[in-house]
């Protein structure tokens, strides 16, 4: 333990202090000589370690602090019979003057500034969005066209993970959302006798917007993050440093295999989720008092081959998209363990984002062309 | 030396990864303020033993005494106990990527100390000028270089003023002045407060500069083949291995 005692007289503050000094005992004194010292700007400290038996850097810290504080007023400052060890102690561990960190104060300039920045960053981002997946579409294009150039053996890997183990989540999401919407439209329909076109309903918007919709966000979130952390942590790793010197694209070796993985595993997991949607929705037709035979005969009615081709088309681009900005985000990933986590977020959210825009450039050019 | 100055004993200590023993049936004595140095070929379970000696992994038989207790069997808070006697610097410096310099360094103040802030911070800010990385304490690990990085590893280490400091590979990736001077301190911080440092290095001239006794692990009889110092072992060892390991010949 240490003993500490202050005695102020006509010449300054005599602090005794007696013990060990170490990261256990140093901060009640800390605290207690901030405190005297601020009280009675004595214009000599004069410090007695006679009876210091032990001091670490910590201890050497508070020292040094005391001696700073009182030669930043220009008072004086005499530490007395300190061992010669503890002595050199101080000598190595004398930080000089540190610079105080001094947080940046805000001023309507600098606000302008850091939106400016935040807007100039954005273009530039969506810049390298749009450039990056322009070239892995010619490099997938130019690579499907020479099946052997594909690694086979890892798309097959990674479109297993992303759609075969994504079945169950894709099934479950789909099954809710069937039936909480079939239910909530019951409700509502119920009111005009047309709780027969629930059915309708359900299925137009299942096959032209909420199945692509809904099975985008799960693989963005799911498989797009997976991505940018696989890809991050290579990076992270430098193995795709090693890739490059090796005159190996990584885009080729890693973006692509994944390319081929979404544009193939969207559209099955689409189908699963259209299936489980109506499940539901029947179910609830079914509670309703409705024949199965009813239900089936208005989905045929409602639905044309057109909704269902419309949306699978949409899948097949936004699996493209997903798996694109998933490995581009990897790819941009900076240096240690947050980067990583800070890429797969940004790849769920770029891909989100991509994905609604996407879908409203659809509805444009669906309008148009009468789908 | 008599058994009240061993800081560190290794009794009997089997150490491996599932079926495969790395190490076998060591036994050594670590003495108070002595720089003790872990050397071997690569992959001869240099690292292994370190990780054993800090309570990191658990050995397969054997015990590690730290200050007479051992890590080894020591749970809840007599483990915590011993845990804040050590400090260890890792190979890479495993430094937590989310927060700055200062923020690593501070962390375990805040945790086990009633030391007020800006007491905090200027003790950080110590530490860093002690391995000269005075001006990066607002810096992300991700800012800096390695050999910057293991340096504030080495700080972070110092934080709680432990009295034994565990080194995996620290001068590795140093430039040789730097090397050179954290040389210095180890031994500045051995003999001055009696810090007793192991260290797993390859490093000759370090070795050479900062040892105090050394012991040699064999790949192939996964045990210590030598102990001693140095240069006694670069000249007089019996082993041909063995000088020849001092004496980097191939």
């Amino acid at each position: 333990m240490v003993q500490t005692d202050y005695k102020i007289d006509d010449s300054g503050l005599k602090l005794t202090i007696e013990g060990r000094l170490d990261a256990d005992t140093v901060g009640p004194i800390w605290s207690e000589a901030a405190k005297k010292l601020s009280d009675t700007e004595p214009s000599l400290l004069e410090v007695d370690a006679a009876g210091v038996e032990y001091c670490d850097g910590t201890g050497a810290a508070l020292l040094l602090q005391l001696r700073q504080r009182q030669e930043k007023e220009n008072r004086q400052f005499i530490i007395e019979g300190l061992r010669p060890e503890f002595e050199q102690l101080i000598k190595i561990f004398d930080p000089g003057q540190i610079s105080e960190y001094l947080p940046e104060k805000f001023s309507l300039q600098g606000f302008i500034e850091k939106v400016g920045n935040a807007g100039c960053r954005a273009w530039d981002d969506l810049k390298t969005q749009i450039s990056f997946m322009g070239e892995l579409f010619v490099k997938f294009f130019s690579t499907i066209s020479k099946p052997k150039n594909i690694r086979w053996t890892d798309t097959f890997l990674i479109a297993e993970k992303s759609g075969a183990d994504a079945v169950g989540i894709t099934c479950m999401l789909g099954f809710l959302i069937g039936l909480i919407l079939a239910f909530q439209s019951a409700v509502a329909m119920q009111k005009f006798g047309a709780q027969v076109f629930v059915a309708d309903l359900i299925v137009i918007s299942l096959f032209r917007e909420l199945g692509p919709l809904i099975t985008a966000v799960i693989f963005a979130s799911r498989s797009g993050s997976a991505y940018a952390a696989e890809l991050g942590t290579m990076k992270v790793n430098e193995e795709i440093d090693a890739l490059t010197t090796m005159g190996i694209d990584p885009v080729r070796f890693l973006a692509i295999p994944r390319m081929v993985a979404g544009v193939v595993v969207m559209p099955l997991l689409t189908m699963f989720n259209h299936l489980c949607g109506l499940i539901g929705c029947g179910l609830v037709m079914l509670s309703l008092g409705f024949h199965p035979i009813t239900f089936l005969n208005r989905i045929q009615e409602a639905a044309t081959l057109g909704d269902l081709a419309g949306g699978m088309v949409k899948t097949l681009v936004f699996g493209s998209m997903i798996a694109g900005i998933g490995c581009l985000r990897g790819l941009q990933t900076g240096t240690g363990a947050s980067a990583v986590g800070d890429s797969a977020t940004k790849a769920v959210v770029s891909s989100i984002i991509a994905v609604i825009v996407a879908d409203g450039v659809f509805a444009v050019v669906y309008f148009y062309l009468g789908i | 030396m008599t058994d009240s100055e061993t800081v560190i004993r290794v009794e009997n200590l089997t150490a491996g990864y599932g079926e495969v023993a790395i190490i076998k049936d060591i036994n050594f004595e670590v003495q108070a303020g002595e720089v003790f140095i872990i050397l071997g070929g690569s992959g001869c379970g240099k690292s292994t033993l370190l990780k054993h000696m800090i309570g990191l992994l658990p050995p397969v038989s054997g015990k590690v005494f730290i200050q007479g207790n051992d890590i080894v069997s020591a749970q809840g808070q007599e483990r915590i106990d011993i845990l804040r006697r050590i400090g260890v610097m890792y190979q890479n410096g495993a430094l937590f990527g989310s927060m700055n310099l200062m923020e690593n360094i501070c962390l375990v103040l805040e945790e086990f100390t009633d030391i007020p802030r800006d007491a905090m911070e200027f003790i950080a800010q110590m530490r860093l000028k002690v391995v000269g990385l005075e001006g990066s304490a607002y810096k992300m690990p991700s800012e800096l270089s390695g050999g910057m990085r293991k340096r504030a590893a080495i700080a972070r280490a110092m934080t709680l003023g432990p009295r034994i400091l565990f080194l995996d590979e620290p001068s590795a990736g140093l430039d040789p002045i730097t090397s050179s001077q954290l040389d210095d301190l180890i031994i500045e911080l051995s003999r001055s407060l009696g810090i007793t440092f192991i260290v797993v290095t390859h490093e000759l001239p370090s070795i050479y500069k900062v040892a105090d006794r050394v012991i040699m692990l064999d790949k192939i009889t996964k045990s210590i083949v030598a102990a001693g110092r140095p240069d006694y072992l670069r000249d007089k060892s019996d082993n041909p291995w063995v000088r020849q390991f001092f004496n980097r010949e191939s």
